[in-house]
C-alpha cells in the first residue's frame, strides 16, 4: 500500500525539487515517536501531529521568502532530530519497539497501523486523482498556476500535510530513516523514461510497488532487513530504469528522434543552445 | 520603484522598455497581482490585481518557468492544456487529450508538429511558443508577456513579434510587453513606457527619441531604425 501511496505524492515533490522535505519530515516523525514513547501516547498518532504542524510551519516559511527553501528544511530537521536524541537519551535508552520505528519492522505490523495506512492511500489517491489539475500546474510554475487561477498557497499547504502523514504512515514499513527513498526515487526512475504526466505517475507507482514486492523478496530469501533491502532495491530500480533509457534513447537516435529528455539541438530562431535554458541574451 | 502611474486600454499594444534591473518585471507581478504596492493601487479590468479572480480573461507568458530543469514529464499538448483550466474539476485526470482549442493554439504558435514531444526536449524558442500557446489557448482579453525573446536570435525574433503583433490586431487581443529589444517596440506597440525605476516616457513608439533613451539607460544613444533585417556594408 505504501509503495502506491508514496510515489503518488512523491512526484509533485520531486518536480517542485522539494525532495528533502521527506528527510526534513521523517526526521519529524521521529522526533514525534520520541515523544510519543515518553508520554505514553500512541507514537503514530503524536508523529502524525508533528509533522503536520512541521509541515505548515515549513510551508509558511518557504512561502513568505522569510527564508530560502532549503534553510527552512534544515532548521526544522536538525532541531527535530536533537529533541528527539535528548528525549531517547534522557528515557531508557534504545528498546526494540523504537529500533522498529528507526528501521521498519513490515513483516510485524499491527492492526492499527495497517488501518491508518490505508485510510492515508485513499485519501492521497482521492486527493491526487481530483486536485491532479492544481497540482500539476503548481508543479510546473507556481506564478503561472496563480495566473491561470489555481490557489496555489492552499495546494501547497495540502501537499506538504499530505506529505507528513504520508510519511508517518510509511515509516512502519521502512522505518523513519529511509522513508524519503519510497517517495523520492522511484519518482526519479519514472522521470528518466516516462513521456506524459499521467505515464509519469503511473510509472512512479509501477515502480514504488515493483520495489517494494522484489526488496521484500529479497530480504525474506537472504535474511536481510525489509527496509534496506526496499530501499536497495528503489535505487536498482533507477539503475535499470536508466539502462532501458539509453537503450531506448540509441534506438531513436538510430531512427532520427530526438532523445528524450536531452537538449534538442539549436535550431533557427535560437541563439543560445538549450542546454542552458536560463542564460539570455543581454542587451540592456 | 517609484511615482509609476499609467493605464493600459482595451486593444493596446503596450511595449515596457528598460534595461535590466529597472523594474520591469517588477510592474508585471504587480499587474498580475504577485506582487502588492506599498503604495498606490494596482487593477486589472478595474478590479484590485490583488483580489482579481476572473483569470480566464488574462494569458500570462513568463520569462521562466519552474519546472523546466527538473526533467518534467508534461508534453507540449499537456502543458497548453493547462491554459483551458477553470477551477477545480476532479475528473481533470481523465480527460482525453487532442482539443480544438488547443490544437490550434499550437497551430497559431506554430508549433503544431511538436504537440506530442516532451517539453524538456525542445529548444528555447519552441518552449517560449509552447508557453505562448498555453497562455492564448483560453482565447484571453489580455496578454502578458515578460523577455519572451531572450535567447532567441534576429529572425526567430522578427517571427515572435510578427505572431504578437497578429494576437493584437487579428485577434484582438490587448498586450502588455516587457522587452529590452527596441524593433519589438517599434513594430507593433501603439504604446510604450519606458522604465527605469520610474516612468521615463508614456506614449506612442514613434514619439520616443534620443534623448528618452539616453535617460532610459543612462548613456547617450542615437537612434537607427531598420525596417528589416539587412547587412550593414
Amino acid at each position: 500500500m505504501v509503495a502506491i501511496l508514496a510515489p503518488s505524492f512523491g512526484l509533485f515533490i520531486v518536480l517542485r525539487r522539494l525532495s528533502l522535505i521527506a528527510d526534513t519530515l521523517s526526521h519529524v516523525a521521529l522526533m514525534g515517536v520520541a515523544i510519543g514513547f515518553v508520554t505514553s501516547i500512541y507514537p503514530t498518532f503524536v508523529a502524525l501531529i508533528a509533522t503536520t504542524l512541521s509541515a505548515a510551519g515549513i510551508e509558511q516559511l518557504r512561502s513568505r521568502g522569510r527564508l530560502p527553501g532549503d534553510a527552512a528544511l534544515a532548521i526544522f530537521l536538525y532541531s527535530s532530530l536533537a529533541i528527539a536524541v535528548i528525549i531517547i537519551s534522557k528515557s531508557s535508552g534504545f528498546n526494540a519497539d523504537l529500533f522498529g520505528y528507526l528501521f521498519g519492522t513490515v513483516l510485524s505490523i499491527n492492526d492499527r497501523d495497517l488501518w491508518l495506512i490505508g485510510i492515508l492511500l485513499v485519501v492521497v489517491i482521492l486527493f491526487v486523482a481530483s486536485f491532479y489539475g492544481e497540482l500539476t500546474q503548481s508543479a510546473f510554475d507556481q506564478d503561472l498556476a496563480h495566473v491561470s487561477g489555481v490557489r496555489v498557497t492552499a495546494t501547497n499547504l495540502a501537499l506538504a500535510i499530505l506529505t507528513g502523514a504520508t510519511v508517518t504512515a510509511s515509516m512502519r514499513v521502512v522505518g523513519v530513516l529511509m522513508v524519503g527513498a519510497l517517495i523520492v526515487i522511484p519518482v526519479l526512475a519514472a522521470l528518466r523514461l516516462a513521456t506524459g504526466f499521467r505515464t509519469a505517475l503511473l510509472l512512479a507507482i509501477g515502480f514504488g510497488l515493483l520495489s517494494v514486492w522484489v526488496g521484500l523478496a529479497v530480504a525474506f530469501y537472504a535474511d536481510l532487513a525489509a527496509g534496506g533491502a526496499i530501499v536497495l532495491t528503489t535505487v536498482f530500480m533507477l539503475a535499470l530504469a536508466e539502462v532501458i533509457g539509453r537503450i531506448r534513447d540509441y534506438i531513436g537516435s538510430r531512427r532520427g528522434k530526438p532523445a528524450a529528455g536531452w537538449p534538442a539541438l539549436p535550431e533557427a530562431g535560437d541563439s543560445v543552445p538549450s542546454a542552458h535554458p536560463e542564460t539570455g541574451t543581454d542587451q540592456g | 520603484m517609484e511615482d509609476v502611474s499609467f493605464q493600459v486600454r482595451q486593444g493596446d499594444f503596450a511595449a515596457i522598455l528598460g534595461p535590466n534591473g529597472s523594474g520591469k518585471t517588477t510592474l508585471l507581478r504587480l499587474a498580475l497581482g504577485l506582487l502588492k504596492p506599498t503604495r498606490g493601487s494596482v487593477e486589472l479590468f478595474g478590479e484590485s490585481s490583488a483580489r482579481f479572480r476572473d483569470w480566464s480573461r488574462v494569458g500570462y507568458v513568463p520569462q521562466r518557468v519552474d519546472g523546466i530543469g527538473t526533467r518534467f514529464p508534461a508534453t507540449v499538448e499537456e502543458i497548453v492544456e493547462q491554459g483551458l483550466y477553470r477551477g477545480f474539476d476532479p475528473l481533470a485526470i481523465f480527460r482525453k487529450h487532442g482539443r480544438k482549442e488547443v490544437l490550434e493554439a499550437l497551430d497559431v504558435a506554430g508549433i503544431s508538429h511538436l504537440r506530442k514531444r516532451p517539453i524538456e526536449s525542445l529548444s528555447v524558442g519552441q518552449r517560449q511558443r509552447a508557453l505562448i500557446a498555453r497562455a492564448i489557448v483560453g482565447q484571453p482579453d489580455l496578454l502578458f508577456l515578460d523577455e519572451p525573446v531572450s535567447g532567441v536570435d534576429a529572425v526567430g525574433r522578427d517571427r515572435f513579434h510578427e505572431l504578437i503583433s497578429s494576437l493584437n490586431r487579428e485577434h484582438g487581443m490587448t498586450v502588455f510587453l516587457i522587452s529590452h529589444d527596441i524593433g519589438a517596440v517599434m513594430q507593433g506597440a501603439t504604446v510604450c513606457a519606458c522604465i527605469n525605476r520610474t516612468v521615463v516616457f508614456h506614449g506612442p513608439p514613434h514619439r520616443i527619441t534620443g534623448e528618452h533613451l539616453s535617460e532610459l539607460y543612462g548613456f547617450p544613444v542615437d537612434v537607427l531604425l531598420h525596417d528589416s533585417i539587412h547587412e550593414h556594408r
